[in-house]
């Protein structure tokens, strides 16, 4: 076991209390991160009560499969996440190396998923503008929602694909330490990211099919 | 206890040299570009801060300008309609986002946080000059919007003018108050982090000097509240860059809606303007009355309950855009509940002066003008907090006068109290006082001459917003736009003088104040590494006289010291 001190950063005087720290002002950031996704869907749940009827036959026109697959996606990227994450703690390279890998993979299939999705809804005429599929008026409301929340959602996927490939890269070639606190809060952020999936799932795919 | 720090040489120390206690002074340890562009000193960075921020101060002033100089008589002379639109959003949006809301945490936050609590910096040093990098960056984006040919929807962005009629660059502007967002955001949750995890031994919550109460209660706002504006920005944006209907009304959309969102962020925005001249004062007022605060854990108390009850109050915007009855209600007695606690700073910093030992320092000049101007406009919020009397007002320039009150009566008076409080501390250098004095009264006046006669008129009847407006309002706008002119000098003298100081002005000693708290002991300017040895406390802030004894009136009293060397 090294010591640990080159993971050890100013103005900390141990490597503990920096893991606590950082470990802390990640919870914050997702605080904050909240309170933004907690906005937008108070934001579509006041449209869904003012139109519900709308909001129902919009919901309808998600595509489910793609949905459901991503989420099993995402929720499989979380597990190798906290996989690597640990690992790093407990400073075990391979299952940290192979744990980061898989969760850029997983995260690299949703976007690609997501991809496919966003194509077949812009073909389908489910972009709000002229030519838009649905007559009633509120079902735009619906579907600009749908693609500000994936949209919003898959900056905060592309953001923490960056993050995780920049730690795994540094981690590969020695730069990083892995006692690193960094590792964690990278975790953290990635959880975020998955639970905020976890609410839009029902919200976008689920509302219109109950 | 021991007062070593105060009392000058160490022992052992055979020539004590001031700015080489602990290493040479933060100004002059590194140089070159690199060294403060690529700092992650605290210190430095609250420097860039303040260099960035007096740019934009600079802009926004001549928004205020432009303004004031249209407004000297009832006709269009010098602006379009259109014009002015861009000017009075110009100067909104720079003064609220790039000066009030970072002007006190990021310039005095950044330089004492870490200092009064004892620690070496903030706990994400990196993280803070990346803050600064989005700041600058957010800047130049917005100063792209303006010089482009500038906004007109006013800095609060409202739908469907925003999104479906601007023609203006509400894109580009409305991106730049996200990424400042961003850098608020950062900074939020540097300052909340370092306040728990890096205080010094000893230096328990309820010994907290106020200032980081106060920034430790509005960093909370921010990184609660900010994301939602970002959240709204982002859905105007999406409105208008790629025709998603999210507030259009012919789609069955609701322009409340982005009031609500809105008014979420930027009521709590107020607080987190005002909250940190809170704790400015405080420290002024306790040291130049050389008395211990009054009501110490009630003033922690206040600013966590206006920290809280901030969320709660955003409705009271919305008093004539359609909300329902019982909703302005509800709204209107939760901002009459807002005041207990603002009217509990204000009896507190009084009963401070209570038998105190007065001096009239400039910053105390600048702290006893903050309470009399802020006790007008909270006073005046309360007449807005009351629903028929706020229909009589709305949008009129009784609010932009009531607004004026708190946030540059307030905040900039602070701002300035605090900048010639901790001058000595930053620079190592003294000002020439008789200048100060002179210069924190000229704003006093000149910011009533200003903003009184808004009131006024307003009442009668002046709408906001307007360059044109009937001649019976012109005896007022000519006081206020002359009051203006004084307020402008007010302003620009201390930048004068305090420059001059610089070079000519006096070396400053260690605690030039008499003051208690832990930045007082360490050189001026601090080194580094902020302390010779780390400080460890033993006793609560501002003892100016001992504890459980009332202040003496004979004689100057020893105050002592919050912390101590180990």
């Amino acid at each position: 076991m090294s010591d640990g001190q080159e993971a050890l950063r100013e103005p900390w005087d141990s490597l503990r209390r920096q893991r606590e720290a950082a470990s802390f002002g990640t919870w914050l950031f997702l605080g904050s991160e909240a309170l933004l996704f907690g906005g937008l869907m108070m934001a579509f749940t006041v449209n869904r009560v003012l139109h519900g009827d709308a909001f129902a036959a919009a919901g309808h026109e998600t595509n489910v499969v793609y949905g459901t697959v991503n989420t099993l996606v995402l929720l499989s990227s979380s597990l190798t996440m906290a996989i690597g994450a640990e690992a790093a703690r407990a400073e075990l390279r391979k299952p940290t190396l192979i744990g980061l890998s898989l969760t850029i993979l997983f995260a690299l299939t949703f976007l690609v998923i997501k991809g496919f999705e966003w194509r077949d809804d812009f073909r389908e005429g489910l972009f709000p503008g002229p030519g838009f599929k649905l007559q009633e008026p509120a079902t735009e409301i619906f579907f600009a929602f749908y693609w500000v929340m994936t949209g919003l959602h898959g900056l905060h996927v592309t953001a923490g694909i960056a993050v995780i490939t920049w730690f795994t890269w540094q981690a590969w070639n020695g730069k990083r330490a892995l006692r690193s606190p960094a590792f964690e809060a990278a975790a953290l952020y990635w959880h975020l990211v998955d639970i905020v999936w976890v609410f839009l799932y029902p919200l976008l795919y689920l509302g219109g099919r109950a | 206890m021991s007062d070593i720090a105060a009392e000058g040489p160490i022992p052992g120390d055979a020539q004590p040299h001031q700015g080489l206690r602990g290493g040479p002074s933060y100004l002059t340890a590194e140089h070159g570009l690199a060294a403060w562009f690529l700092t992650t000193d605290h210190k430095r960075i609250a420097l860039l801060y303040a260099a960035a921020l007096t740019v934009f101060f600079f802009i926004g002033g001549a928004g205020a300008v432009a303004i004031r100089m249209e407004l000297f008589t009832p006709q269009a002379d010098l602006l379009s309609a259109d014009g002015y639109n861009r000017m009075f959003t110009l100067h909104g949006t720079v003064m609220v986002w790039f000066f009030l809301v970072p002007s006190i945490p990021n310039t005095f936050g950044n330089f004492l946080l870490p200092l009064m609590i004892g620690a070496r910096d903030l706990a994400f040093p990196r993280l803070n000059l990346f803050s600064w990098y989005l700041f600058v960056g957010a800047g130049a984006l917005l100063v792209y919007a303006l010089v482009a040919g500038g906004v007109d929807t006013g800095w609060t962005f409202y739908t469907p003018f925003s999104t479906a009629y601007s023609q203006s660059y509400v894109m580009a502007a409305a991106l730049a108050v996200v990424l400042v967002g961003f850098s608020s955001i950062a900074t939020g949750v540097n300052f909340i982090a370092t306040v728990h995890m890096l205080r010094a031994p000893g230096m328990t919550w309820f010994r907290l000097p106020l200032l980081v109460w106060a920034l430790y209660g509005t960093s909370l706002v921010i990184v609660l509240a900010t994301p939602v504006l970002t959240l709204v920005l982002l859905l105007i944006v999406a409105e208008r860059a790629f025709g998603l209907p999210i507030f259009d009304p012919a789609y069955g959309g609701d322009p409340l809606l982005f009031q609500h969102l809105f008014w979420f962020y930027s009521h709590p925005a107020v607080y987190i303007m005002i909250l940190p001249a809170f704790g400015v004062v405080s420290e002024l007022v306790t040291c130049f009355s050389r008395r211990q605060v009054f009501g110490y854990t009630f003033m922690v108390y206040a600013i966590l309950w206006i920290a809280v009850v901030g969320f709660l109050v955003w409705g009271h915007h919305m008093f004539v855009s359609g909300q329902s009855l019982f909703a302005n209600i509800v709204f209107s007695f939760l901002s009459f509940i807002i005041a207990v606690p603002s009217a509990i700073k204000v009896f507190n910093w009084t009963f401070t002066l209570y038998r105190g030992q007065i001096t009239f320092d400039a910053p105390m000049l600048y702290a006893l003008g903050f309470i009399g101007l802020f006790t007008l406009g909270g006073l005046t919020g309360l007449f807005l907090a009351s629903v028929p009397i706020d229909v009589h007002v709305t949008d009129t320039y009784f609010v932009v006068a009531h607004f004026h009150f708190i946030m540059v009566g307030g905040t900039v008076s602070a701002f300035y109290g605090g900048l010639h409080f901790w001058w000595p501390k930053i620079t190592g250098r003294m000002y020439p006082d008789v200048w100060a004095r002179f210069a924190a009264v000229l704003m006093f006046f000149g910011f009533c001459f200003t903003f009184f006669p808004q009131f006024i008129m307003g009442f009668l009847g002046m709408p906001r917003r307007y360059q044109v407006y009937p001649p019976e309002f012109q005896i007022w706008h000519v006081l206020s736009s002359s009051g203006a002119v004084l307020l402008a000098g007010a302003y620009l003298l201390p930048m004068g003088y305090l420059a001059w100081s610089l070079i000519w002005g006096e070396r400053a000693e260690e605690d030039p104040w008499k003051a208690t708290g832990l930045e007082w002991r360490t050189s001026s300017p601090p080194p580094r590494d902020n302390f010779r040895t780390m400080p460890a406390v033993d006793t609560g802030p501002y003892l100016y006289h001992p504890d459980e004894e009332g202040p003496r009136h004979d004689r100057p009293q020893a105050h002592q010291n919050q912390g101590r060397e180990t």
